[in-house]
């Protein structure tokens, strides 16, 4: 065997120790650890035929307590942004006549509503949450909130704007959420993942 | 039925869209670094890409739908209905981006679909 040089680059704040690399069948198993930064697959590698490493991280999740003390808010947000949709267009609808030639001042109607415009900013500070809340932790530790949230919007619904929810509703809503945690429970990639880096042998 | 129309529009251009998207920024690339100049730029050439916009349109529809659907319904029960975009996702993901969907996920659509008849059932 011919000694070789394979290049893994990484970020530049972050810091790699104990690397350490292994030929397995016709892939190279590198693991190292990272002790600052975050590294994100694909990495960028030379020296080998596809010039790309893919893999993911083990060991513990980062940014714990951030993101425990983060999830009741998004898991609250995302429902009060449509609770105050319904609220403010509730308010539009009984003003308007829903005519094709009614159109701007339906429009005008409904962006000024306060109710529309603050479910919008709910709405969008959660999308902004969500998204950096990705960057950190895990796509399961995240994705339940938003099974939660179908419970979390039809309970506001209930205490807020006093609608009428038929105990079938509540069963259907409980199995919907069943639904949705099978789902995000399932790897959120399909088309590759490892637990450790791997890439092909030049 | 007007109500079932918004909500059919809801689900299907509301997936529809981010389906677009999500092949839109496939053309891209994969996003490594999350700085903000970054992720501009990354947007940016995303922007070029006639799929995003198509995205984009369909998911602004979706949003107008799903305005006039909270104007006539409750909110309780529009917003659990709209979890069948689950089911219209796994569908798209793997008839359109050629994804494989597990066995697991096509049980947990089958339960959402479930849960999605039975609030459909218990409508006023």
């Amino acid at each position: 065997m011919t000694p070789g040089r394979l290049e893994i680059l990484l970020p530049s704040e972050a810091i790699a120790r104990d690397a350490f690399v292994e030929a397995r069948g016709g892939l190279y198993i590198v693991s190292f650890s990272i002790s600052r930064g975050t590294i994100r697959f694909p990495l960028e590698a030379q020296g080998t035929k596809k010039g790309g490493i893919t893999g993911g991280m083990s060991g513990p999740p980062k940014h714990l307590l951030r993101t425990y003390l983060l999830f009741p808010v998004i898991v609250i947000l995302g429902p009060l942004g449509n609770v105050l949709l319904s609220k403010g267009m509730k308010e539009v609808g009984a003003s308007v006549k829903w005519a094709p030639t009614d159109l701007w001042p339906i429009l005008i109607r409904i962006f000024t509503s306060g109710y529309v415009l603050s479910g919008i900013a709910s709405l969008v500070t959660f999308y902004f949450i969500y998204m950096l809340m990705l960057t950190w932790a895990d796509y399961s530790y995240v994705q339940p909130a938003s099974a939660l949230s179908y419970a979390v919007v039809s309970l506001l619904g209930y205490l807020w704007l006093g609608e009428v929810v038929p105990p079938l509703r509540w069963v259907g809503i409980g199995i919907i959420c069943a639904g949705v945690l099978v789902i995000v429970g399932t790897p959120h990639r399909t088309t590759h993942g490892a637990n450790l880096a791997e890439t092909e042998k030049a | 039925m007007r109500e079932f129309l918004l909500l059919i529009a809801i689900v299907v251009l509301g997936t529809g869209g981010e389906l677009c998207m999500t092949r839109g920024m496939r053309t891209i690339g994969e996003v490594s670094e999350f700085r903000p100049a970054r992720l501009a730029r990354f947007l940016g050439r995303a922007m070029l890409t006639g799929w995003m916009w198509l995205g984009l349109g369909m998911m602004t529809a979706a949003f107008f739908a799903l305005l006039a659907t909270l104007s006539i319904e409750n909110v309780s029960f529009v917003v659990p209905v709209t979890a069948l975009n689950y089911a219209v996702g796994a569908g798209g993901a793997s008839l359109i981006l050629g994804e494989r969907v597990s066995k697991r996920r096509w049980i947990g659509v089958l339960v959402v679909c479930l849960g999605v008849s039975v609030v459909w059932l218990s409508r006023r």
